[in-house]
């Protein structure tokens, strides 16, 4: 019987690399948290070549990028240090996986409270116009995404403080990572569309 | 966990090990009782639920369509005011496509998926729970709005700017808005199981070119889901926002669009009816050539079709849009990719046509509504092709011609394959027989008053009647056909209620079925009726696509399927994760033991939608907190399921 079975060698039980089931879960939330993003740039757009709009586009002018790039340079710096960890735990580093964790955290709450004092600066609230609501929806969806990530990622310093993983099982480290990366990567589409585009001629 | 069971080779055993049946069932089963009720994780349980609660939304859709049916029979009726009227018609397209189209398929594939598999268990079990319980939640939550007169009245697609605050006073849109976003959030979980499931749970030796069609369906609308479902949520969030916070997305003065809601609400639309439909002829497939006594013709075109109909159907949104005054390019493009998306669904058509053709059919309850949706997607598919040139639909849009065109499509190919499907699987879900004579009477009862009440809207349509009026006027030409549609409609609902009875009466006292009733090949019908909690004692091993009928057919590899011996999995709760093309075995997954993390998941959301509703924030707040530390506990990392380093490896 047992010669007629695909299997003659030890496998794997549980949770591990790319063969955790949690890990396919993941990229599949990513792929449906882009295409929610991709619809929401998708409403920017649309609405930016509308032709009659009655305020100027983007409303009060070209956005300043006096915070908004350091800004997103932080959120860059964070996915590194997640990345960092991820090395260090493959090396069952675990002292610098919890260090890159945390360091990933504490950028993510930067980037948090500079994204606040970004919002206050601006000359117009959420119901001034469909620039606004577009704006503040759509930012704030991405910091919405960036709480959820950074609670993530201090539960994931938390567990890897507790001696939790080693370099074969951090099934949760990779997931996480996951998620933040695009997090991160998705700031980049968002970033383009409402400080770039306009200087590169998307306005009124 | 000890130490020694962080890797090892899985034994073998044969399937007569009554020792191995016994402690699988101590491991698998459900406790009984309440307490069981909330926490399983048994893909059958769920699935069974699902079935249930959908085929509820179905009657409670079926009432309503009877009470504007009547109010139609004649012209000129008060049985209705038109304010109920609205909020009947959106409420019955509303349960229909949302409430038990989508949630029934995902019903049958949630129990059939692991079986047809030969796994124990979806890929994520408590997902899987949670799906459900969201399912539910969001239709109790769009219902308890309907009770009190909140129902939404827009018309289940809810244009803006009728659907906007200034012209839609009431709290009926906000209802609708917030329980869509919380049936998407359902929807997209159940997706996301499918997908993994497909890519990590199938037994070794089933590569993707040896799985039943209706994986291909359901997998293939799942996959769709997981990127249509945000742009409705999306949607309607933004509406939500425009009512209650005075944003401007759709309210054209201030910049805003109100083609942006038609695009969004399409762009999630037209993709979602494929997703309504596909499973539903995946089970078509597979159910079909069972009762022709061969194997499906073209089965890798068959194949090849469902998954080019799904990336065809993100392509079409637009004729849903001809006449709101896009560019003519626009419209040239979206006709052409709407006539082109038949090419794939000819395909399969013929190729069901061949299977009949040449196999030697048994006459079945069942093999007859699969027979009957062929006929009935035909004439749902030319009324279709008809809609999508331009011109054509610049003259039916808005007329009863689209009723009749979408009730073809919506019952005839998700409807029947269903109903045949209850007959085809029923025996494997309970172990007992439908009364074939019954059905008999169920299937005609359903054909002919399904065909005398929709075919007539087709005309009543040409003849310029406009959907979506509560009443009309006399001497318009529509009277009789009108009637005759009424009439029809309540024989058709005849049908559908010797359907409950039967399967009722079946489930009662019907005849024992057996193991494997049809003689049908896939695995689902190697195990007993109904099966075990953990589906098969040792995992099967699978060379062809038929294990059941390689004897008879001789096309399987090597030595063939193994289904009486194989892997035996049995130090906890496990499963075999294998390779995403060939299924080559590469992990002993430990699978999740009962859980109340998913029905508490599912009431902290529906709290939070239901905070949003009222404006109480502080519930809203609660329903985040409840949320964020369910979640933290689901996913803190557990020794018993090899999340956690070895302990000899460990500090």
């Amino acid at each position: 019987m047992a010669d007629r079975l695909p299997i003659e060698t030890a496998l794997p039980v549980g949770a591990i690399d790319t063969r955790a089931s949690g890990w396919w879960a993941m990229i599949f939330v990513v792929f449906t948290e882009a295409a929610l993003f991709a619809y929401l740039l998708f409403s920017y757009y649309y609405i930016a070549v509308q032709p009659h709009a009655p305020h100027t586009f983007p409303e009060g002018g070209l956005p300043d990028l006096k915070l908004a790039v350091p800004n997103t340079i932080v959120l860059l710096l964070s996915s590194g240090a997640v990345a960092w960890a991820q090395f260090n735990i493959e090396k069952n580093d675990k002292r610098h996986l919890v260090w890159g964790l945390g360091i990933a955290a504490v950028l993510g709450m930067i980037f948090l409270v500079v994204q606040y004092f970004e919002w206050a600066a601006k000359p117009f609230a959420l119901a001034s116009s469909s620039y606004s609501s577009l704006y503040f929806v759509v930012t704030g969806f991405h910091m919405a995404h960036v709480v959820v990530g950074v609670i993530l990622l201090w539960a994931l310093f938390a567990w890897s403080a507790m001696g939790y993983f080693n370099r074969v099982r951090y099934a949760h480290i990779h997931i996480g990572a996951l998620y933040w990366h695009f997090v991160d990567a998705v700031w980049i589409a968002v970033f383009f569309t409402f400080y770039v585009t306009p200087y590169l001629g998307l306005r009124t | 966990m000890t130490i020694t069971d962080y890797e090892r080779v899985p034994t073998v055993s044969t399937d007569e090990n009554q020792a191995l049946a016994d402690k699988f069932k101590r491991l698998w089963e459900t406790k009984p009782g309440l307490a069981g009720f909330l926490s399983t994780v048994d893909h059958k349980e769920i699935g069974i639920r699902y079935i249930i609660t959908a085929f509820g939304f179905l009657i409670a859709g079926g009432v309503e369509a009877a009470v504007m049916r009547w109010q139609l029979a004649w012209p000129g009726e008060h049985v209705l005011t038109p304010e109920q009227y609205d909020q009947l018609f959106s409420t019955h397209g509303m349960t229909m496509i949302f409430l038990y189209a989508g949630p029934i398929l995902s019903g049958f594939s949630n129990y059939l998926w692991p079986l047809l598999l030969g796994a124990r268990d979806m890929a994520l079990p408590r997902l899987n729970a949670l799906s459900y319980w969201i399912y539910l939640c969001a239709g109790i939550f769009l219902y308890a709005a309907f009770a009190f007169g909140f129902g939404p009245n827009d018309g289940w697609f809810n244009y803006v700017p009728l659907a906007a605050r200034p012209y839609n006073a009431g709290p009926n849109i906000d209802f609708y808005a917030l329980g869509m976003i919380l049936l998407g959030i359902s929807t997209t979980v159940g997706a996301i199981n499918f997908i993994v499931t497909f890519l990590r749970m199938r037994a070794p030796g089933m590569s993707i070119n040896r799985v039943p069609i209706l994986i291909w369906g359901t997998l293939t609308a799942s996959a769709a889901n997981i990127f249509a479902i945000p742009a409705v949520s999306l949607a309607f969030f933004l509406l939500w926002m425009d009512r209650n916070l005075g944003t401007h997305f759709f309210d054209v003065p201030t910049g805003g669009s109100a083609l942006l809601w038609q695009h969004l609400f399409w762009m999630f639309g037209h993709p979602w009816v494929y997703a309504i439909v596909l499973p539903a002829m995946g089970m078509v497939s597979d159910g079909l050539p069972v009762f022709c006594r061969r194997p499906l013709v073209g089965y890798t075109v068959v194949a090849l079709a469902t998954v080019a109909t799904m990336v065809l159907g993100f392509g079409v949104w637009v004729h849903h849009m001809f006449a709101t005054g896009l560019p003519t390019i626009s419209l040239s493009f979206f006709s052409a990719a709407s006539i082109i998306i038949t090419v794939p669904s000819a395909v399969a058509i013929f190729a069901w046509i061949a299977t009949i053709w040449t196999g030697r059919p048994v006459f079945t309850t069942a093999f007859m509504f699969f027979t009957s949706f062929i006929v009935l997607f035909t004439i749902g598919g030319v009324s279709g092709v008809m809609t999508g040139s331009v011109p054509v639909d610049w003259q039916l849009t808005d007329t009863y011609f689209v009723v009749a065109h979408l009730h073809y499509v919506l019952i005839g190919i998700n409807v029947f394959p269903v109903v045949g499907a209850t007959y085809f699987w029923f025996p494997k879900f309970t172990g007992r027989l439908m009364d074939e004579r019954l059905g008999r009477w169920n299937f005609w009862t359903m054909f002919i008053g399904f065909n005398l009440g929709f075919f007539p809207m087709h005309i009543s349509g040409l003849l310029g009647m406009p959907r979506r009026v509560y009443t009309y006027a006399d001497g318009m030409g529509w009277d009789w056909l009108n009637l005759i549609t009424t009439i029809g409609s309540y024989v058709f609902a005849v049908g559908v209620l010797l359907f409950l009875i039967n399967v009722w009466k079946s489930y009662r006292r019907g005849a024992v079925a057996g193991d494997n009733p049809w003689d049908a090949p896939t695995l689902e019908w190697a195990t007993t009726s109904p099966p075990p909690p953990y589906n098969f004692v040792v995992i099967p091993t699978v060379a062809s696509r038929h294990p059941l009928w390689e004897d008879r057919l001789q096309q399987h590899e090597g030595e063939g399927s193994h289904v009486d011996a194989g892997l035996v999995l049995d130090h906890d709760r496990e499963a075999i994760g294998t390779s995403s093309l060939d299924a080559t075995p590469d992990i002993i997954l430990r699978m999740p033991h009962d859980s109340y993390a998913p029905v508490i998941l599912a009431l902290a959301v529906t709290a939070f939608f239901a905070g949003l509703a009222f404006h109480a924030w502080w519930l809203a707040a609660l329903g985040a907190l409840v949320v964020g530390i369910d979640i933290i506990g689901w996913l803190w990392p557990e020794r018993k399921l090899g999340e956690t380093a070895e302990p000899a490896i460990h500090g």
